[in-house]
């Protein structure tokens, strides 16, 4: 199946909200960009119904090239969590899996 | 930031559109996304992330109060997973050595 795209969104609003192309295509692109702002300013994002946005700090622990099986630490870093709201983890659980006809 | 405060911001910086409009613009896009989740179809967003099921094996689970075994059915439950520049942007001092 494919996968939904900012293009899909961008048709939506043009066709169902009576925004033109251009517009419709900024306005996705945005929604994007401010979320990613409020992450890169240390701020968490929380959708109501959808889920929240959150920021981990991990500390550096060791790893390996999987390749090469040389040992090589990795740093401390910031990474970003998905909790999905209960709404949408109400919505997603009835999937009834990929065999299904539904 | 709660989607209120998203709203306004993508009202303010787009002068076009009333903030009421956003307000359905971005209520849209969000039903979109859980509506294409609910159908079991990923979203990929470039420089974001993309959002995926993960199925999570049926177990035997307990009633917290009474400590009787329940059997929970198997389930999807969705994921997010940043994309390059999400993570990256958020990390700045270790973007060089992101894997």
């Amino acid at each position: 199946m494919s996968a939904l795209t900012k293009a899909e969104m961008a048709e939506q609003l043009f066709e169902e909200l009576g925004l033109n192309k251009r517009e419709a295509k900024e306005i996705v692109e945005a929604f994007f960009e401010e979320i990613r702002l409020s992450l890169e300013s240390n701020e968490q994002v929380k959708i109501s119904g959808f889920g929240n946005f959150d920021l981990r700090d991990k500390s550096s622990r060791p790893g390996r090239n999987p390749k090469t099986g040389q040992d090589i630490p990795i740093s401390a870093r910031r990474v970003v969590t998905f909790k999905p709201g209960q709404k949408l983890k109400a919505r997603v659980e009835t999937y009834a899996g990929p065999d299904s006809d539904f | 930031m709660t989607k209120s405060e998203l709203i306004e911001k993508l009202a303010a910086a787009q002068g076009q559109l009333t903030a009421k409009d956003m307000e359905l613009a971005v209520k849209m896009i969000l039903d979109h996304m859980s509506d294409a989740l609910a159908r079991g179809e990923r979203i990929e967003i470039r420089g974001f992330g993309s959002f995926s099921l993960h199925y999570r094996a049926p177990r035997v689970g307990r009633n917290p109060k009474t400590g009787e075994p329940v059997s929970l059915p198997g389930k999807y439950v969705p994921h997010f997973k940043p994309g390059k520049e999400l993570r990256e942007r958020v990390n700045p001092e270790a973007a060089h050595i992101d894997a």
